[in-house]
């Protein structure tokens, strides 16, 4: 198993992924489809989205498991098959990654509120618990803990992923700017609340991820950096905001305008930087160039 | 009297359900809509009054929101509250006694799941004294196209929290006005803005759930 904050003592930014969902929707997933499923369905199509990133230089390569709790899968009637599809999700990265980079199980939101009593708190834990135990058969070497809003809704999936796996566990936390120029969840939470919650429920690497674009971001890591000088910190931010054009999906940020800001990202106190929403093989290989030289 | 109506206002604005229920935190043991709206009926309060004292309960709460004051948790609360008032107002509705504004269809489009944003949306709206029919999640554009047939003059609300699935709210847009030209949809959620509205040719764009609840009030009441 190889330890990411091993890797990170050595004081070098580390690229990450980019884009799953964009990447997978391109090779003809339809919405409405499970992505998940692709796992085994077509499993070729996930593998090649995984190595791309592998290809393009990223040190690090995520899962094809952000839906992957029981609970997500039941909107599909598949949540008796979670174990199955979170393990060859897994499977597929680590294939892909080779034994030099590391593979980050990837773990989203339910999307059941908690605090609306939507859903039990153990139901949550142990749909987690699930999800963590068979990334880590599948051979991730950390989980991630991605795109979360609510602090209970985060802190039970840490704590399941750690008593699952005891493997490092990260977690980010999307955060939009407010009209007096903070950052907040769309629950409310504040990046020092994110940073306080997360640390206590065992993760080692905090963060952030989506949003509006590597601009913001820049602005989120110096917030998070107030509040926690030191911590680990991991970005994935979206490549703007995208419009629609003749049917298509636009991003508007291109490879070297993320490379550019990457830079930014970095001297405001990022140690691991990647991609979410609309980056490509094609931004993470402009990061690795504009990261890894100089 | 009077008393009672403020009261039932601002427990929605504060999103105080009912008397066993712990939030908000300094109304622990107080009555909520639930109890108020029974007594205030009970008293021989019109249905009228009682939903105008929601409606600004909820615009009070919807103000707060949009400037960020407050966040889904508090928002999600007071459209529990004002739920619990509608349960009681129902009857009044189905005997025609209170008018809707009008009627307000809102789903999330196909391939997107997502229910939360379009919820408080629709919850907001309801509060706001409009009759609102929720198609639900992953609504392809023929059920937005059906729902239009079925409920004619009304208007359109698509949301989306994936940005893979603003292709389809787009395809949505283009279909419903193919059909009925007349028709006012008004889009929303995480990854919209007001120039992709533009583009995809909806009538309307809110980044939150007041800015509908002005659309609707402001532009397209018949």
């Amino acid at each position: 198993m190889n330890s990411l904050l091993g890797a990170l003592k050595s004081g070098k930014v580390l690229v990450s992924d980019g884009a799953w969902g964009t990447m997978l929707q391109e090779r003809g997933l339809q919405p409405g489809e499970c992505p998940e499923l692709w796992n085994v369905t077509h499993r070729s199509d996930v593998f090649k989205v995984a190595k791309g990133y592998a290809d393009a230089g990223a040190d690090m390569i995520l899962t094809n498991s952000f839906g992957g709790s029981p609970i997500k899968l039941a909107h599909y009637d598949l949540e008796g098959r979670a174990a199955e599809l979170n393990e060859a999700a897994a499977a597929i990265s680590r294939e892909a990654a080779g034994s030099s980079r590391f593979v980050l199980g990837s773990i989203g939101p339910t999307g059941e509120m908690l605090m609306m009593g939507q859903v039990r708190e153990e139901a949550v834990y142990d749909g987690f618990r699930v999800q963590a135990a068979a990334l880590k058969n599948g051979g991730v070497d950390a989980i991630i803990v991605e795109t979360m809003s609510a602090i209970d809704e985060a802190a039970i999936a840490i704590r399941a992923a750690k008593d699952a796996t005891g493997l490092e566990v990260i977690c980010t936390f999307t955060f939009d700017r407010t009209v007096t120029g903070e950052y907040r969840t769309m629950m409310g939470v504040s990046p020092a609340e994110m940073v306080k919650a997360v640390k206590d429920a065992g993760a080692s690497i905090i963060g952030a991820n989506c949003g509006n674009g590597f601009d913001q971001m820049i602005d989120v890591v110096r917030v998070i950096r107030k509040a926690d000088p030191s911590t680990p910190l991991l970005v994935h931010a979206n490549a703007g905001l995208p419009v629609v054009e003749d049917g298509k999906l636009i991003y508007t940020e291109t490879p070297e305008m993320v490379a550019v800001k990457a830079r930014r990202l970095a001297e405001s106190g990022a140690n691991i930087i990647g991609g979410c929403c609309g980056t490509t093989p094609e931004h993470i290989r402009a990061l690795v160039k504009e990261l890894k030289t100089a | 009297m009077e008393n009672l109506v403020a009261r039932i206002g601002e427990c929605v604005e504060r999103g105080k359900v009912n008397k066993s229920s712990p939030y908000p935190n300094d109304m622990q043991g107080q009555e909520g809509t639930d109890e108020l709206t029974r007594q205030a009926l009970d008293a021989g309060v019109g249905p009228d009054e009682i939903l105008q004292a929601c409606n600004d309960g909820m615009k009070r709460i919807g103000d707060r929101f949009s400037r960020n004051e407050v966040f889904v948790p508090e928002l999600l609360m007071s459209a529990k509250a004002m739920n619990a008032v509608m349960a009681h107002l129902k009857p009044y509705f189905q005997t025609g006694t209170v008018k809707a504004k009008g009627r307000f269809v809102i789903g999330t489009v196909a391939g997107d799941l997502h229910d939360i944003g379009k919820n408080l949306v629709a919850m907001v709206v309801e509060g706001n004294g409009w009759e609102v029919v929720d198609l639900g999640v992953d609504v392809k554009p023929v059920r937005f196209v059906d729902a239009v047939k079925q409920n004619p003059g009304c208007t359109v609300g698509l949301s989306a929290l994936l940005t893979t699935t603003m292709v389809n709210m787009s395809k949505t847009v283009s279909e419903i006005k193919a059909q009925f030209p007349g028709t006012k949809v008004i889009v929303g959620g995480a990854p919209l803005s007001q120039k992709a509205a533009d583009k995809m040719g909806a009538d309307g764009y809110a980044p939150n759930p007041q800015g509908v609840v002005a659309f609707l009030d402001g532009g397209v009441q018949k």
